[in-house]
């Protein structure tokens, strides 16, 4: 069994309604020196077998067709 | 004419869209998210709603339904495609429309009678308006501001494939203020507003959306 980690953000120039909103509560809670917030997703793959290349291959692939929206959104995946 | 009218689990606008059907003098027809099966319709309507609980992202898990293996086939072929909101954000799930549909910018739901100007009347689903018309119809959204690269707006733009725009205030962001887009050939088209929401004058703001439900029984029966 091993685990892979996808890592998904919006892309830089796509707008984050909800990174602005954590934002302004982090100023309201006082951490003014906080300068912008991003929200991203985080997914955690349990794998059957070992992780060969072809599986990571695999989960790219599955990363890029459902896991992230590649219209508005950048991934990255890599072994737990 | 037999429009087909999908329902997801999560659909809340599929009862009035098969309305708006009939109103429009077609006949609606119940389509289910997991069959691989359009029954044979002439035109097929993704309806609003939370499909899949918006999990994920809007309309991403819906599009890898059943139904949607089908639905991408016979647009392909040139079967008529509308969706509405979720709708809408399926078919660019499915990459049937470029661009995405995220939050609306000022994080609020938005609910109103919304104002749009109708920019393309040669779709198969708004040759019954004229280009520039006016129409006001129901907006309600949470994720509805469309959002594109600028090169894929300037194409949209360029080739008339902006079919309706906010008028007014953009209500949620859209780039361009777009309410509306289509694809190349015209058949699939993808809207933010709800038109199923305005057929008839007891309820709602008039009868402006019935066009879209109109038109299309005209481009069947051609």
């Amino acid at each position: 069994m091993a685990r892979v980690v996808v890592d998904v953000m919006l892309k830089p120039e796509i707008l984050d309604p909800q990174g602005k909103a954590v934002h302004g509560a982090l100023h309201r809670l006082g951490f003014t020196d906080v300068t912008d917030v991003r929200q991203g997703k985080r997914f955690e793959l349990e794998v059957d077998g070992e992780l060969t290349e072809e599986r990571l291959e695999k989960v790219r692939e599955l990363a890029g067709s459902l896991l992230a929206n590649p219209v508005i959104e950048d991934f990255t995946v890599h072994p737990a | 004419m037999r429009i087909g009218v999908v329902t997801f689990p999560g659909s809340l606008d599929d009862v009035d869209a098969a309305r708006a059907v009939r109103l429009a003098g077609g006949e609606p027809v119940a389509l289910w998210h997991g069959d691989h099966d359009l029954q044979g319709v002439d035109a097929v309507v993704l309806p609003g709603g939370f499909s899949y609980g918006d999990y994920l992202r809007c309309g991403a898990i819906s599009r890898f339904s059943p139904v949607m293996t089908e639905v991408v086939a016979g647009a392909e072929r040139g079967l008529p495609v509308l969706g509405i909101c979720n709708g809408f954000q399926i078919l660019c799930e499915s990459h049937l429309l470029p661009g995405a549909l995220i939050r609306n910018n000022h994080r609020r739901f938005v609910c109103r009678d919304q104002r749009l100007r109708i920019e393309n009347a040669s779709t198969a689903w708004t040759s019954d308006y004229e280009e520039g018309q006016e129409v006001t119809i129901v907006l309600k959204n949470g994720e509805g501001s469309f959002v594109a690269d600028a090169d894929t707006l300037d194409r949209l733009e360029g080739e008339g494939r902006v079919v309706a725009r906010y008028l007014g205030e953009d209500p949620n962001g859209s780039l361009r203020a777009i309410a509306g887009i289509t694809n190349e050939a015209g058949n699939v088209v993808g809207l933010m507003p709800h038109p199923e929401h305005a057929v008839e004058d007891l309820c709602g703001p008039g009868t402006d959306g019935l066009g879209f439900f109109t038109s299309v029984l005209q481009r069947v029966l051609v």
